[in-house]
């Protein structure tokens, strides 16, 4: 019956919505930010701990949402791995155009994020996609919340 | 204009609506979703569209014949919306927006020109966003305490509660929804009423979605304000109605201030025009008012008891039908509740349902349906919503039944 949504329901998405990998609060973290979608009412909290020379260490989640923000907050945490804050921006840039259109500019450089590609199809779920990513944003700028709108 | 349905024939009703003959990616469109805003029937859609190809200019203030016509048009609205609501007088109607800016417009002028900063005003825990914020803006401006009169785990206001909120005589106003857009609970909205009145407040009722299924009688149910919004009543958006008590109405000052809503200007001083057009500033939504008409004359053409008796069998074959499947939750259990039915599925979140059940055509909201506090109170974070029209099958409802099964089985 649901043929047709295996696109973005593919298997990585509903492994990484089910069980996440990542979703876990760090026991020290260096910054933290929570990422809020008042329409939806997801909500994802972010924590980051930072390498002596300024890139991610380790990323940590906590979510309540659906299997699409669980999937690509979890798929997140491992795409920003070692990457300066500079870098983790421009990853976002790429990934929201992606999200948008499904097209996939230097795509090799975040291939783990490639299975959330089909969510430009469902225009009401990008948001859901890119909220960790708001709120992963808001904590590296020190700010305390970010929302989502897509 | 109206075809007149004697007897409610759904096949009849449903003919009635263009859009439900559209195909969703191939399918059936199954629309679940006339809670957030309903269908259109052809009426609603010839009656506008008639207005702008044959009867169209200003209204209220042009000499020639075009403008007389469009004014009679628009102003046939008001006896009609008077009808459904047994309304003492039409001068009570006031046309507004919607629900949203009938509760500003109250929350403004009454609460700001006869309300006392140390008053207080009653919203209860099941309240949409639109009648809680101008509260809060109320509140914030005015001195105003704003008391929430909490709900039971069954979803039905806490009279008990409610009645020792009203006890130490400090409430000025009862802003409360006759029936809830999240658990589709209805308000015991006489007793509220004679119990607002007993401790001397007044009392409003947002109907947005009681007056698309019940017969609402102001009078009746002792009402000092009431409102609805058009969209959701099978007309179109941008119109809706506050009904107030005419020594109410003329009590209060304006709430916007412009033209048609003046007696005489000078730069010095304005003085206002009468009850109800001194709430009208500016060119109102006049293809959207006759269109209204057009929706009210197809309420009345089917008539309230069939609508009830509709919504009634809907509500309860869907209550059956969707407490059977596994892992599924329905949210509010109220004795007297209508075709509004939030839920939640153990294996898989809202909105995964909802893009599920839309690839099969079936439509319906998702989230926090603009109740955040209730969510909150009912420790969600979002449902899933079914909402019923006068259109909705009963096979609508299996089919959306069976496939909440399927969901539940793709996420095992």
């Amino acid at each position: 019956m649901f043929e047709d949504v295996r696109d973005l329901y593919n298997a990585a998405i509903l492994e990484r919505g089910r069980r996440p990998h990542h979703m876990a609060r760090l026991e020290s973290f260096d910054a933290t930010a929570k990422g809020d979608n008042p329409m939806c009412g997801d909500r994802v909290t972010v924590w980051v701990k930072f390498a002596p020379n300024g890139t991610i260490a380790q990323t940590g989640f906590d979510a309540r949402g659906c299997e699409i923000s669980k999937a690509s907050a979890d798929l997140m945490v491992e795409a920003v791995q070692g990457h300066a804050p500079a870098d983790t921006r421009a990853m976002f840039e790429r990934f929201r155009t992606m999200a948008r259109s499904g097209e996939c500019p230097a795509c090799a450089a975040f291939a783990p994020l490639k299975p959330l590609a089909a969510v430009h199809a469902y225009p009401s779920r990008v948001k859901c996609a890119t909220l960790p990513w708001h709120a992963l944003l808001a904590a590296l700028d020190g700010a305390a919340n970010a929302t989502s709108e897509s | 204009m109206n075809d007149i349905v004697q007897t409610f024939d759904i096949q009849a009703i449903r003919a009635q609506f263009p859009i439900l003959s559209e195909k969703i990616r191939g399918k059936d469109l199954v629309f679940l979703d006339s809670a957030a805003s309903a269908q259109k029937p052809r009426a609603v859609i010839d009656a506008m569209v008639h207005a702008m190809e044959h009867q169209y200019a200003n209204i209220h203030r042009g000499l020639h014949w075009m403008s007389e016509r469009t004014t009679e048009a628009y102003e046939l609205t008001r006896d009609a919306a008077a009808r459904l609501l047994n309304a003492n007088d039409r001068s009570e109607i006031v046309f507004v927006r919607n629900s949203t800016e009938a509760i500003n417009l109250v929350a403004h002028s009454y609460g700001r020109a006869l309300m006392k900063p140390g008053q207080a005003v009653i919203i209860s825990a099941m309240e949409h966003h639109a009648n809680i914020v101008p509260w809060q803006m109320l509140r914030d401006s005015h001195g105003i305490e704003l008391r929430i009169a909490p709900i039971t785990d069954a979803g039905e206001l806490d009279m008990a509660a409610f009645e020792a909120l009203l006890s130490d005589g400090r409430v000025g106003l009862v802003a409360i929804t006759h029936m809830s857009n999240v658990l589709g609970s209805y308000t015991p909205a006489e007793r509220i009423a004679a119990l607002a009145h007993e401790y001397g407040a007044k009392v409003f009722f947002d109907g947005s979605q009681a007056v698309v299924h019940r017969r609402i009688d102001v009078q009746a149910l002792g009402a000092d304000f009431y409102c609805f919004t058009g969209h959701k009543l099978y007309g179109p958006t941008g119109i809706g109605v506050l009904w107030g008590r005419r020594e109410l109405l003329d009590a209060m000052p304006p709430f916007l201030g412009g033209g048609d809503m003046i007696s005489s200007v000078s730069f010095e001083h304005s003085t206002w025009a009468d009850t109800p057009h001194k709430f009208e500033a500016g060119t109102p939504a006049i293809i959207e008012g006759i269109g209204l008409h057009a929706a009210i004359e197809f309420m009345e053409s089917i008539g309230y008891p069939a609508i009830a008796a509709h919504e009634a069998a809907l509500t309860d074959h869907a209550l059956a039908r969707m407490s059977a499947i596994e892992g599924i939750t329905i949210i509010g259990r109220a004795q007297d509740r209508g075709g509004v039915i939030s839920f939640t599925l153990d294996r898989a979140h809202a909105h995964d349902v909802a893009t599920l059940l839309d690839r099969q055509g079936i439509a319906v909201r998702a989230g926090q349906h603009c109740a955040e506090p209730l969510m909150r109170r009912l420790n969600l974070d979002s449902t899933a919503r079914a909402s019923f029209g006068i259109y909705t099958t009963h096979e609508e409802i299996d089919a959306l039944a069976a496939t909440l099964s399927r969901i539940r089985e793709f996420f095992a």
